[in-house]
């Protein structure tokens, strides 16, 4: 059974090791997506339509057809069918430069009939409201009811109440990469540069959609500028790309501007919810009764997690989704996670708070059902409350004195992020001593590059930039799933790590009869093969490939379920200071204790928390899509009024990675998921006034302290 | 954006001459750090842009015993760390150094921060046709007004975005304009103007007059200054309120106090009532609170603007108290 071994013996692994692509990053020598020109490429623009709600009667694309330097002109929705959002895809065109192409998306004709929109969510709920969705009864999702235990008589047994709503906005992704490709064309075979969480996926939505045999489409993505679960496919604009490409004869780069990522490429649904919760005397968490919605938009889900993490015998929970006239939403980063531990956290705060209880300690009594991630979330509470002082927060919140008042509060988290079968790796040896590891995963930034060859350089006792690392590329054909969902290192390390094994065996099982030893008796680490019983027999590393004469070592891997695990528990603590005579909220620390599973690397496993940090504090503080209910519009569709954190808003970020598995697991989402709770209580501890709504601006400071 | 013809201009004069007298037809660019996200969005489609970096000496920063010239091309980045304006004139680099970002403050000019279009969120939408855009609608009124105007507004609700403005006029600034009849030089304070003058415009320019210089007087002796920014973002960030308090003193006696708000009003607001509560009074806590209170007693807020009250009325306070402290 393959294993990771013990601490003590690895070199590599669990060390700080710079990304492999970094020095290419930080020089601009790394193409992204953005970067891929190709002979002859024209560049493609997408109309959209500036109406929230409209049946196009007629498309023409004549005169944008007629303007020199504009090489094919597509319509990309049927006269008589309906936009049902601002930014809907209308037609494309293809150009010699992006200027004209954009030129010649202002001269494209169109016509349609506006009909009644409705982007307020509330809105769309009353009857009479604009129908969205053919395929719902009305605007609302027939909610979906879950029941357990016996809700009355929880709430008979309960000493204290709760009664509260809490709301959190949509977030868009803001990748800092727009969504795009570069298609082209050589007869029937595609050759697509993309900015995509998959690669595989996006060949194989492209080869349906084009109708040709998978072999015939290729997918490449060398470096990629954030996805957050938004880029799993081609997209509108994907095929679009192709599409003009093949009218056009030559490459088309088709990259989306920021307003459109804000418009049509996904989003993090909102959520709103009522929910009256129960404790008991003595601190159990006994009775729960939610009721809650979100809008993805024109999408059908706005799913939210809730009760969540804490464990309530009673409970029913009544969820659903409401449909506005606005972009469908996606996964974001921990789907559904985020919005409901903010309510679950600011939930628990207040029960203890009517219990007279510190909410750590009302926290530790109610805890994960799962026994062992239990276990986990009790040394974390611990390794946390002492990181972040957690004696120091307010007795009575808001009891602090002077204009400028502290606080501390805290949150939690829990995700899946085991992995699975279906990646194919190889990794082979050559005689010249240079060493591949292939497979079809990709970087979308998280560093798996690195990982892998980390991975494969402890095996065969090498370092981490001998390796050739071949990855984000559907070529070789050795498939591997997307990256989302927290599953790319626990799909893919399982699979490289036994396939380096494999490789390793097969070469010492080569080596062996010629430097008489025992296959088994042989070793390799710091640049040698070396005999375990006689360590004079010792072959500097090139000196043993060179063995091989002309064979070349290539191994597969399997996933093997031993080497990696899931379901992560993760705390964070907060310390903000507000000002209460101006209402801002500056967070001074985070304290995040993250459930890693076995660390491979733990400088990128830092930079994934503290990028998710960051991310759940604009989640907390800044983020918001705003809908226009005059027009329709998104108000906000840049990053000016649109406002992720700057460098000025990030706090002191504490990662403690809880690493006593070695066993693998993703924590690319996870510790995105407690950040937002966290700040809101310790907002709360702060002012002593509670704000149920994100995100947590001074308006709502200042109205709050009246 | 829509192509247009480029223009270097080669001196002050023939601005005007190069420049038409239909606001639609022609553009001054200086930093551009404003007028290019307007054309981006269509907003402005002008026909020629005519550019003023290439007017030699308009970035020059001049001290003579008069006080100080500034020349309208000067970047916000070399006002912020100009030493005599930190030293006598300290509301102004504060306010410089407030602007944006490192990057933009490095090319945005101080000509183009007095003269910058607003940001009203329906106004730089590029198809949404407001009032200000000759529309007939005033979108602020009805929908989302958070970032709007308290005093001032009507028939649009702009709040001025000029970070330096307050600053200028609270130490007493002229402006000089030149235009195709010669030049005028005015208090910057009467260089802006209400929308129930021109909703279209936000201050008194004409279509071919171009900034050039502001002048600011000799400091009167025992004059202290500052600039307090509330932005939601503080790395880069409009104001949602900001105060320029610029105090004369005379022992622990407040001679005369300008009091100009950011962030508040479609001009940059100068607040009598604010002063009326300093002038003649040793600053004490209670004095810079009643300040703060006699500022805000008029403001007319909006549906989403209401905390710009209590917010107004804290920094002023504060300003008045870092002020003799
Ligand atoms: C992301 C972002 C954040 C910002 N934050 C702030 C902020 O916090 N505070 C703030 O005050 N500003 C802010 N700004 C606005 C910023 O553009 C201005 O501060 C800057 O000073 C404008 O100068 P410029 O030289 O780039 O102007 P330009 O873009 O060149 O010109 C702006 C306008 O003024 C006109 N103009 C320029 N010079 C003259 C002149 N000499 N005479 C007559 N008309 C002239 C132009 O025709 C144009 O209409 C921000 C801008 C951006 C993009
Ligand atoms: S405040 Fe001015 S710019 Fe904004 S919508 Fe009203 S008229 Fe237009």
């Amino acid at each position: 059974m393959a294993s990771w071994g013990e601490a003590k013996d690895s070199r590599l692994i669990g060390k700080r090791v710079s990304r492999l692509s970094g020095t290419d990053k930080v020089t601009g020598k790394a193409k992204y997506t953005f970067d891929i020109n190709r002979p002859g490429m024209l560049y493609g623009y997408i109309l959209r339509s500036p109406v929230a709600h409209a049946t196009i009667t007629g498309i023409d694309l004549s005169e944008a057809e007629a303007l020199p330097g504009v090489k094919a002109a597509i319509p990309l929705i049927e006269p008589g069918k309906r936009v049902r959002f601002e930014g809907q895809e209308i037609a494309a065109v293809a150009a010699i430069t992006p200027d004209i192409a954009e030129d010649a998306v202002r001269l494209i004709q169109f016509d349609y009939d506006e009909l009644d929109y409705v982007v307020d969510v509330e809105s769309a709920k009353e009857e009479g409201a604009p129908q969205i969705r053919d395929d719902w009864k009305s605007n609302q999702s027939e909610p979906r009811v879950d029941e357990r235990g016996d809700i009355e008589a929880g709430f008979a047994e309960a000493a204290v109440e709760v009664e509260a709503t809490y709301h959190a906005p949509v977030q868009t992704h803001v990748c800092l990469e727009t969504h795009g490709h570069v298609a082209e064309w050589d007869q029937d075979n595609l050759t697509v540069w993309a900015s995509t969480q998959a690669v595989f996926g996006t060949r194989q939505n492209l080869a349906r959609h084009f109708e040709l045999p998978e072999n015939q489409v290729r997918v490449i993505t060398e470096h990629m500028g954030g996805g957050f679960g938004s880029k799993f496919g081609p997209g509108v604009e994907g095929v679009t790309a192709a599409k003009l490409a093949r009218k056009a004869g030559a490459p088309v780069k088709l990259m989306l501007t920021r307003k459109d990522e804000h418009l049509v490429a996904g989003n993090r649904p909102s959520m709103t919810q009522q929910v009256r919760a129960g404790a008991t005397q003595d601190g159990r968490f006994i009775a729960y009764d939610m009721s809650g919605y979100g809008t993805g938009g024109i999408g059908s889900g706005a799913g939210f997690t809730g009760p969540y993490v804490y464990h309530v015998p009673n409970h029913r929970t009544k969820k659903s989704a409401v449909a506005i006239n606005a972009g469908s939403a996606r996964a974001m980063r921990a789907p559904g996670h985020p919005q409901g531990a903010f309510a679950m956290d600011s939930l628990m705060d207040e029960l203890a708070e009517r219990l007279n209880l510190d909410p750590l300690e009302f926290r530790r009594l109610n805890s994960d059902s799962d026994a062992r991630r239990n276990r986990i979330r009790q040394a974390e509470y611990t390794l946390g409350a002492q990181e972040i002082g957690w004696h120091r927060r307010n007795r009575v919140p808001g009891s602090g004195t002077g204009v400028k008042k502290r606080g501390i509060g805290m949150g939690c988290g829990l995700w899946g992020g085991g992995g699975g079968a279906g990646t194919q790796a190889r990794v082979t040896i050559h005689a010249s001593g240079a060493v591949e590891a292939v497979t079809g995963t990709q970087d979308i930034g998280t560093g798996i590059r690195t990982v892998i060859a980390m991975i494969v350089a402890e095996e065969l006792g090498l370092r981490p930039q001998d390796i050739t690392v071949k990855i984000g590329d559907t070529e070789p054909g050795l498939a591997s799933r997307g990256s989302g969902g927290s599953q790319t290192i626990g799909s893919v390390a399982p699979v490289i790590k036994t396939a380096a094994m494999a490789a390793k065996r097969k070469l010492f099982g080569h080596i062996a009869p010629l430097v008489e030893a025992d296959p088994g008796d042989l070793r390799a680490a710091g640049d040698k093969i070396y005999a375990q019983s006689d360590l004079r027999l010792s072959i500097p590393w090139k000196e043993a490939t060179g063995y091989l004469g002309m064979e070349t070592i290539s191994e597969g891997g399997e996933w093997d379920e031993n080497l990696r695990i899931g379901d992560v528990a993760g705390v964070q603590f907060a310390e903000v200071e507000i000002d209460t005579e101006t209402g801002l909220v500056q967070v001074i620390k985070i304290v995040a204790v993250q459930d890693c599973g076995l660390v491979v690397n733990r400088l990128t496993t830092e930079s994934q928390i503290n990028g998710a940090v960051v991310m759940g504090l604009g989640y907390a503080l800044l983020e918001e899509r705003i809908m226009d209910d005059q027009t329709g519009k998104m108000i906000n569709p840049n990053l000016e009024d649109y406002k992720v954190p700057g460098t000025m808003e990030i706090p002191e970020i504490v990662s403690i990675a809880y690493d006593t598995d070695r066993k693998i697991t993703g924590i690319g989402e996870p510790p995105t998921i407690p950040t937002a709770g966290a700040i809101a209580n310790a907002v709360y501890n702060a002012i002593g006034v509670r704000i149920r709504e994100l995100p947590i601006t001074p308006d709502k400071i200042l109205n709050a302290l009246g | 954006m829509e192509n247009f013809a480029y223009i270097n201009a080669a001196n002050v004069e023939q601005v005007p001459s190069l420049m038409s007298d239909d606001w639609s037809e022609t553009k001054m660019i200086a930093g551009g750090t404003d007028l290019l996200g307007e054309l981006k969005e269509y907003i402005e489609t002008p026909k020629k842009v005519i550019n003023l970096k290439s007017i030699p000496g308009l970035d020059e920063i001049k001290a003579d015993a008069s006080g100080l010239t500034i020349g309208a091309l000067v970047t916000l980045a070399d006002i912020a760390a100009h030493p005599t304006i930190q030293r006598h004139y300290t509301v102004l680099a504060e306010a410089a150094a407030s602007v944006a970002s490192p990057q933009i403050r490095n090319v945005g000019t101080l000509g183009g921060n007095l003269c910058q279009r607003p940001r009203c969120w329906y106004y730089r939408h590029p198809d949404i046709i407001c009032l200000k855009k000759g529309g007939d609608t005033c979108y602020a009124v009805e929908g989302l007004n958070k970032y709007h105007a308290i005093f001032g507004g009507g028939p649009v609700y702009i709040v001025h975005p000029s970070d330096t403005a307050p600053a200028l006029i609270a130490l007493g600034a002229t402006v000089k304009i030149v235009g195709p009849n010669g030049d005028r030089t005015m208090l910057l304070e009467d260089f802006f103007i209400l929308p129930d003058v021109n909703p279209q415009r936000e201050n008194v320019l004409e279509p071919n007059e171009v900034v050039t210089e502001v002048h600011l007087p000799q400091p009167k002796a025992h004059t202290k200054s500052t600039y307090v920014k509330v932005r939601e973002r503080g790395s880069f960030d409009f104001a949602l309120v900001s105060v320029a308090a610029a105090f004369e003193m005379n022992g622990g006696t407040c001679h005369k106090a300008n009091v100009v708000l950011g962030g508040v009003a479609p001009i940059p607001w100068r607040s009598k009532e604010a002063e009326a509560a300093l002038n003649g009074k040793g600053i004490t806590a209670a004095v810079a609170k009643q300040a703060g209170e006699a500022a805000v007693a008029n403001a007319e807020p909006m549906t989403d603007n209401g905390y710009k009250v209590p917010l107004t009325r804290n920094i002023i306070n504060r300003a008045a108290m870092t002020l003799v402290h």
